[in-house]
């Protein structure tokens, strides 16, 4: 009788690991491992080698010491007197106002620019193309400069100002455009402005009510409320109602010309200007060009649907366009997000003093501690990219194609 | 006989990076020439001319330096620096001595590991404006813009002097000598300030200079000198007293004419035999022939000399000696004897 045998197993020899396909990939990968993590150690070896042999060593102790330097915008006090951590603080701040607002901007005009190039105007669409190409097709840095250039070179001194001056403020006297920075009035809270700012925030939260109560009755019952009225009235009505009530509590101080420059008001600064105009025109040509691709990914058969059942032109966008285009916009639109606000670091070019002018600069300068300042200049950039990404992917995750 | 090859070039990247730190000397020798960090343009003190040759007041003794070590005073390469780059530069050995309106400060000196050897212009810090607006003294520069070079002691001295006298100031952070002259002009800053010497270097090339006065206010010591890296003596050295020797020829009446005929046979001033080289073996105690100095002072002509062709009251940039008069006339040039 035959006996029933397994099949010879075959002993494991080391051989395979070289000409056995199973296991040629786990060889690969081990020996690249060992040689990356070579190469680190070398590196890092290197490094403190050639540290050492300069004589320096690596302490963050710098960061608590007095800075000495003045910086000219700052959100938070900062004085001479501070430490290099303020001062690196003051600059992050500085960063962080510019790459939001840099986003915002670049958003609202990529978006335009980019539907407007899908125009069925020839001409509309053919300035849109123009717009895009000149924008993405030269370096950041030139529209930094040349917006600064404008600027310091196009605009008035303070001291044209002056009566029988050349120049003049704008708009009932309230806004100055100067070469240092426009001038724009400052809010002044006085007792009872602070239940006015209430007011407008509970009207604020008031409107997304107002729009989840309209979607969910026209889910209901079909009928469709004004929202973009209501919204409209209920944002400005109640705030304005309440001002006038606590006796007008919020005034306006306008700059003045005082001493050698505008004093009273907000400065904001030409290079503040110039970084944000330009990193926002640039980065916006590459969102134009994100947010056409998403419109034309959506099929043409969606539109002639949406028409087929009687749905209006502007609510077949918002409602069966927009929805699909922002999931091909959205992972595109990260990426511009983190170019924009690494950009920021551009900015030593104008002088404005974000991060990488005040810890990657001026304190690398007086401390001469490169190494750390860089370390730590990296490590901010990296922590900000990841923030955002994830925020962003949190956000594509809601809109994304939902299989059920 | 991977790993052997891995290990081997391991080896030599760690004795490379040992070696970089020190024999400054054998690497300009092995070179042929000089690599000098210069200022990246300051009439006067660092600037190509027309010909793209450089010229001027440090430009002179990175010259006089590369005569000295090479015997050719055109075997120099400059590397023009910001003032955010320069001691990085030095630091990392792109350059071998930076001459460039450096102020020796303590930190510098210690914490950032350079050495500072000797000082070639005794300076301070200045202001500049224009007449018209009617300041007279910095005390009156209440609310005004200031522009200044960042990563420099000025930006510091700066922010110490307006705090102690209670002036607010808005400072308006500029990268190069040149950016900040345009910022200047356009009037996007009141002030310009920086050391007195730049400023008058900057002043004389405007085209009203007339309509720009410097303020009388010096509120700082600016002592600018060569700095080298730390750990190099032999290399230190070489560039203190070469600067030395250039002051000392001026001492003692050596000039780019007369050195020629005084180095060619003793003569009866004993301090000028043991510069020049015809008495003595000062040359080999730093590493060079009998020769150096002599071949330095012919390069450039003596510490005056140097002046007066490149800053000096003839010239559009129009600096009095003052500070930098020989300690003989008042001033604070004092060579340490050669012997």
């Amino acid at each position: 009788m035959a006996e029933a045998t397994d099949p010879p197993r075959e002993s494991f020899r080391l051989s395979q690991l070289l000409y056995d396909a199973r296991y040629r990939s786990m060889t690969i990968q081990v020996v690249a491992a060992i040689l990356i993590m070579l190469l680190l150690v070398e590196l890092v070896d290197n490094t403190v080698t050639n540290l050492a042999a300069l004589g320096k060593d690596i302490r963050f102790g710098f960061l608590w010491s007095t800075a000495g330097y003045d910086i000219n915008q700052q959100l938070i006090p900062f004085t001479s007197q501070d430490t290099h951590a303020r001062a690196a603080v003051v600059g992050i701040l500085n960063t962080l106002v510019v790459a939001v607002l840099g986003c915002i901007l670049a958003t609202i005009i990529g978006v335009l620019a980019g539907v407007l190039r899908l125009s069925s105007n020839w001409l509309v669409a053919r300035i849109m193309t123009f717009y895009v190409e000149a924008m993405r097709n030269t370096p950041l840095l030139i529209w930094i400069l040349i917006v600064f250039a404008v600027m310091t070179e196009a605009t008035p001194q303070p001291r044209d100002f002056r009566e029988g001056g050349s120049a003049s403020l704008i708009l009932w006297d309230s806004v100055a455009i100067s070469n240092r920075g426009v001038y724009i009035p400052r809010p002044i809270w006085a007792e009872g402005s602070m239940l006015v700012v209430a007011v407008f925030i509970l009207s604020v939260i008031g409107i997304f009510i107002l729009r989840n109560v309209a979607r969910k009755r026209q889910q209901d019952t079909g009928q469709i409320l004004p929202v973009f009225r209501l919204s409209l009235a209920l944002f400005f009505l109640p705030t304005l109602l309440a001002y006038f009530v606590m006796g007008r509590p919020v005034t306006l101080e306008m700059p003045e010309l005082g001493g050698f420059n505008f004093a009273g008001g907000i400065q904001i600064r030409n290079s503040f200007i110039a970084l944000w105009l330009a990193l926002s025109l640039y980065t916006s040509a590459f969102i134009a060009e994100i947010v056409r691709s998403g419109i034309l990914a959506v099929s043409k058969g969606q539109t002639e649907a949406a028409f087929a059942l009687g749905i209006q032109p502007n609510r077949t966008m918002q409602l069966i366009i927009l929805p699909q285009a922002l999931r091909v916009i959205i992972p595109p639109l990260i990426s511009q997000y983190l170019n924009l606000t690494k950009n920021s670091s551009l900015a030593i070019a104008v002088g404005y003093m974000d991060v990488r002018s005040t810890l990657g600069g001026i304190t690398i300068n007086q401390t001469g501690r490169e190494l750390e300042g860089m370390l730590l200049l990296g490590i901010f950039y990296l922590i900000t990219s990841l923030i955002i990404s994830s925020a962003m992917n949190f956000y594509n995750s809601s809109v994304k194609l939902k299989e059920r | 006989m991977n790993k052997k090859v891995f290990l081997g070039a391991l080896t030599v990247a760690g004795l490379a990076a040992g070696a970089s730190a020190a024999a400054t000397l054998d690497d300009v020798k092995a070179r042929g020439s000089l690599k000098c960090g210069s200022n990246e343009g300051l009439a006067g003190f660092a600037a190509p001319d027309a010909n793209g040759v450089w010229q001027g007041f440090d430009v002179s003794l990175c010259r006089a330096i590369a005569a000295a070590v090479l015997g050719d005073a055109q075997a120099v390469e400059f590397v023009p620096l910001t003032s955010q780059t320069r001691f990085t530069a030095l630091a990392a050995g792109e350059v071998d001595v930076l001459i460039r309106n450096s102020t020796w400060t303590f930190s510098r000196d210690t914490d950032l590991k350079l050495d500072f050897k000797g000082v070639n212009y005794y300076d301070g810090q200045g202001f500049m404006v224009r007449s018209d607006i009617g300041v007279s003294s910095a005390k009156e520069l209440d609310g005004t813009t200031v522009c200044i070079q960042t990563g420099t002691t000025t930006e510091l001295n700066l922010a110490d002097y307006f705090r102690v006298n209670n002036i607010s100031y808005e400072p308006v952070p500029v990268a190069t000598n040149a950016e900040g002259q345009q910022q200047y002009l356009a009037g996007a800053c009141d002030v310009y300030t920086t050391d007195i010497s730049g400023l008058a270097a900057t002043r004389a090339t405007f085209e009203n200079a007339s309509e720009h006065v410097i303020l009388p206010e010096v509120v700082s010591k600016e002592p600018l000198g060569p700095a080298v890296r730390h750990g190099d003596s032999e290399w230190g050295d070489i560039v203190g007293w070469t600067l030395s020797a250039l002051i000392a020829a001026e001492e003692y009446g050596v000039t780019s004419a007369n050195v020629s005929e005084l180095s060619a046979n003793p003569t009866a001033n004993p301090e000028i035999n043991r510069l020049l080289g015809t008495e003595g073996e000062l040359g080999a105690m730093i590493g060079l022939d009998k020769d150096w100095a002599a071949r330095a002072i012919a390069a450039v002509g003596n510490y005056g000399e140097v002046f007066e062709r490149n800053i000096g009251e003839a010239t559009p940039i129009g600096l009095a000696r003052g500070l930098n008069a020989q300690w003989t006339d008042g001033g604070l040039l004092y060579a340490a004897p050669f012997r």
